[in-house]
């Protein structure tokens, strides 16, 4: 391999964090023109040795080379002088400035003027193929926004090596096929692009070689043209894993939830929700797709009662359940999970260990002003062994343990409370392959108790193979209400950009 | 490792630490109060005093007699109880910096039953100062709260505004309807009945026994009370409070009630146990120092009292010292900053660990 080419190799990284080994003795190298997906589960390592080559974290052990040149990358500027750009999961963004005040912060020199500075941008954006409107402030932003000003900031900065965690776990299909098509485009201007994902499909699609990392460990490394999802699973898990999920027949079908012309206004004044109607049955699993922010949120947060309804009714058994409190609609077996973006904002107390966490929706249970923790110890004693969750201790604070654990621990949580309708947002946002699919089959087995399941996700291929119907969000409306089993990932698609089916035309024809 | 570098690597690295065990986390902070007396030894020498003598006339004077004991105790008693009032806030994470006032807002209930009912039955009225104490400084704690709940006010600013009206309130009593008229024409209010005092017990008044029982009542309430879990729950995030159920509106108002309430009977304390009068002098800043208090001892009741009285014995040697070798009341609190300021920053090393340059790997 030419010195000249190779961007950056890392030969025998090693990094301890007290006793705990993330990165064992990693090799990896990547070329400019060249894009490298870095695969591996959960607690893997590579987060952490992305953090190494970008300078938040130094390796003690193992040596990093630059374009041939051995570095030792002490700090992000360390890495930014080097042409290193890290493009983190959780956006680095002032809110209130506009897109090109977060592209200049921080550099050093002397402020552009504004129009000189906007010039830059844009001529930046040209050739990339970037979109942005730069005097747009953060807070207006979709998150595929937000996205492409990170991009340009490292760009700003003459980043010529791009390091990306998790790009693709907040955008749409669409979205993702755009950031792919910049990816491409940097990549043929000769930039080294390492792109860490878990989305088997993701890498096939975009990168040219894969290199994998199992336990802190390098396990090889391969041209994606030569490899399958499966070879690759395997490589990342160790044994071979059935990619398949299970689908059982709905029986003993009845409505448990009916929703009727439900509008809810969103704080700002706009509509979350407009004249959304559908209807679960029990022993189905109701799948919602939808781009983040069409109105999932308040879907889930009007059926639990969290939000004020403008109009329409939620039946649940032919009862109208708006204007209960969440404490009622908790006693009525209606339980709600949603996984937000940061995982733990709502649902589990990330101070508190698992005990204290079960007890959050039934520590009113019980006579007297005590608390009975003795059912919850157990409560979490048996989860820990029934999903196998690692966590150090039952009062281990939540927030130590990694997210796959967190999320098993609040889907555990509500399913043991034995709901009749079971609410679920994002349960497999950011979780490994073998965490997602325990969740997918836990789901099931509820499906199968005959509890009506609402499972609001992200992944379509998931959602095609999971649910028995699909409803569609676009911009708080219902643009569709299909059978899972004949339809496909582009209508899909073109339903959460606002294309209705026939069906949803015919019913807004009538009511109008 | 024969590298080359094209960089120099920096001194030390600053690494976040896994969590400590316990007995760990005791130790840094034994060392810390060590360093600290070490410094405060440096301080007393440097202004021309012999620390070892110093400190030995601090310790000599919060306990060389029967009589040293008790008023250290004394002292203990207003802050230990106001520091469990501001962590039940606290640990809601609702920032109030009112402990003061409500401490005097408490003494100034308590105080009227005191100079215009002190005929009434000894126990009826000492029970009813209380409740009294309890309501005067609840309301106070309470009245941001609303004013949080219903306009999203900042109760740190309020909180601390309280504070001084509830300090001018005092001024405005004594220098108008309270006003001792047998005062030579002094703005002052009267001595206390002996009626309205607090009885004495091992030679100081029960508010310490209020106090122990308030340590194991916060304790409890915290650790083991559904009231408590809501605390903590929605301390965390109200988010999730919301939706487990919980009226956060409900929970905010009654907790800042009771953290008022608490502040209330330090007031009592203060006012009917060991002044016997009601002062400008009621709190004297033993509001804030509970804020100090709380935080150092991690809103953990128990620690709280013990932290309670070592502050005490600093405050009551201190006295000592100013008298037996003329120093100034400011030494005392230079001495009080540098404990504070070593206990306050091995909090840093609790949780960051240096790695210097040779030394390679997550230091133990």
């Amino acid at each position: 391999m030419g010195e000249a080419k190779c961007a950056i190799r890392c030969s025998g990284i090693t990094k301890t964090f007290g006793s705990v080994v993330a990165n064992d003795g990693i090799e990896l190298n990547v070329d400019y023109g060249e894009i490298l997906a870095l695969l591996g589960e959960n607690g893997s390592g590579k987060t952490t040795l992305m953090n190494m080559i970008s300078g938040i974290y130094h390796p003690d052990k193992g040596q990093i080379y630059v374009s041939g040149e051995p570095v030792s990358i002490s700090s992000p500027v360390d890495a930014q002088e080097l042409g290193i750009g890290m493009i983190h999961q959780h956006f680095k963004l002032v809110e209130v400035f506009s897109a090109m005040e977060n592209i200049v912060l921080g550099t050093p020199g002397k402020l552009p003027g504004k129009k000189a500075l906007r010039q830059q941008v844009e001529q930046l954006c040209a050739n990339y193929g970037l979109e942005i409107d730069p005097e747009k402030p953060v807070y207006e932003m979709s998150v595929s926004e937000k996205q492409t000003v990170e991009i340009l900031k490292v760009l700003y900065r003459g980043a010529k090596i791009l390091i990306l965690d998790e790009p693709t776990a907040v955008l749409t299909p669409q979205e993702t096929d755009k950031l792919f098509a910049i990816l491409r485009q940097m990549k043929a201007k000769g930039c080294a692009i390492i792109i860490i994902t878990h989305k088997l499909n993701e890498v096939l699609a975009i990168s040219d070689r894969v290199t994998i990392l199992r336990k802190g460990k390098s396990v090889g490394s391969v041209f994606t043209s030569g490899v399958d999802a499966a070879k690759l699973t395997e490589m990342m898990v160790g044994h071979a894993v059935s990619l398949a999920i299970r689908r059982p027949e709905p029986k003993d079908v009845h409505t448990i939830l009916k929703v009727v012309d439900l509008t809810v206004n969103k704080p700002d004044g706009s509509k979350g929700l407009d004249d959304v109607s559908f209807h679960i049955h029990s022993g189905e699993i109701l799948g919602v797709a939808g781009v983040a922010g069409s109105g999932q949120k308040e879907l889930c947060e009007a059926i639990a009662g969290l939000l004020p309804v403008q109009k329409g009714a939620v039946l649940y058994k032919k009862e109208n359940i708006l204007g209960k409190t969440p404490e009622q609609i908790i006693d009525l077996g209606i339980s709600m999970s949603f996984v937000p973006e940061d995982r733990l904002g709502m649902g589990l107390v990330a101070g508190m260990g698992m005990t204290d966490n079960m007890l959050l929706k039934s520590y009113r249970q019980g006579k007297g002003p005590f608390v009975d923790r003795a059912p919850a110890r157990q409560l979490a004693k048996k989860l820990v062994e029934k999903l196998s969750i690692v966590t150090p201790g039952i009062e281990t604070p939540v927030r130590l343990m990694s997210g796959g654990n967190v999320q098993k621990v609040l889907l555990g949580r509500e399913i043991e409370s034995n709901p009749n309708l079971l609410i679920t947002a994002y349960p497999v946002r950011g979780l490994d392959i073998n965490s997602s699919y325990l969740i997918y089959d836990l789901l099931n087995q509820q499906k199968e108790k005959g509890v009506a399941v609402m499972f609001i996700g992200e992944d379509l291929d998931v959602l095609l193979e999971l649910c028995d119907r699909i409803l569609v969000l676009c911009h708080g409306k219902v643009t569709g209400l299909v059978d899972a089993k004949a339809v496909t990932k582009e209508q899909i698609g073109l339903m959460m950009t606002g294309e209705m089916t026939e069906e949803a035309k015919k019913r807004e024809a009538e009511e109008a | 490792m024969t590298t080359a570098k094209t960089r120099k690597e920096p001194l030390f690295h600053v690494v976040k630490h896994a969590e400590r065990s316990t007995k760990q986390m005791i130790g840094f902070r034994l060392l810390a109060v060590a360093l600290s007396i070490v410094a405060g030894g440096l301080f007393i020498l440097a202004i021309g005093y012999n620390p070892i003598a110093v400190y030995g006339t601090i310790l000599e004077g919060a306990f060389r007699s029967k009589m040293a004991i008790q008023a250290t105790v004394k002292l203990t008693i207003p802050l230990c109880i106001c520091a469990l009032g501001v962590t039940l806030a606290f640990k809601m994470k609702f920032w109030n910096i009112g402990g003061e006032g409500q401490l005097i807002m408490g003494a100034v209930f308590a105080s009227y039953f005191a100079l215009y009912h002190s005929d009434w039955n000894h126990w009826v009225l000492v029970v009813v100062m209380l409740l009294a104490g309890m309501v005067g400084g609840g309301l106070w704690g309470l009245l941001p709260a609303v004013f949080k709940m219903k306009w999203g006010t900042n109760e740190t600013l309020l909180t601390l505004m309280l504070n001084y009206i509830a300090l001018h309130l005092v001024s405005y009593l004594q220098a108008g309807p309270w006003r001792d008229p047998g005062a030579n024409g002094f703005s002052k209010i009267a001595r206390f009945d002996k009626n309205a005092g607090l009885d004495k017990v091992l030679g100081v008044h029960f508010g310490w026994i209020i106090m122990l029982v308030l340590v194991a009542g916060v304790w409890i309430y915290l650790k083991r009370s559904k009231q408590g879990y809501e605390i903590s729950v929605v301390g965390e995030s109200q988010d999730t409070a919301r939706y487990a159920g919980i009226n956060v509106k409900k929970v905010v108002l009654r907790t800042m009630f009771l953290s008022g309430a608490i502040a209330g009977i330090a007031g009592v304390c203060q006012a009917a146990g060991s002044d016997m009068t009601l002062s400008m002098g009621v709190a004297g800043g033993i509001g804030f120092t509970a804020i100090i208090v709380a935080w150092l001892c991690q809103l953990n009741p128990g620690m709280i009292l013990v932290v309670s009285f070592l502050f005490s014995i600093l405050e009551k040697g201190s006295s000592v010292v100013q008298s037996t070798y003329g120093l100034s009341s400011d030494c005392a609190d230079v001495l009080q900053g540098i404990i504070l300021f070593f206990i306050l920053g091995s909090e840093f090393f609790v949780r960051y660990a240096f790695v210097g340059r040779g030394r390679k790997g997550g230091a133990k």
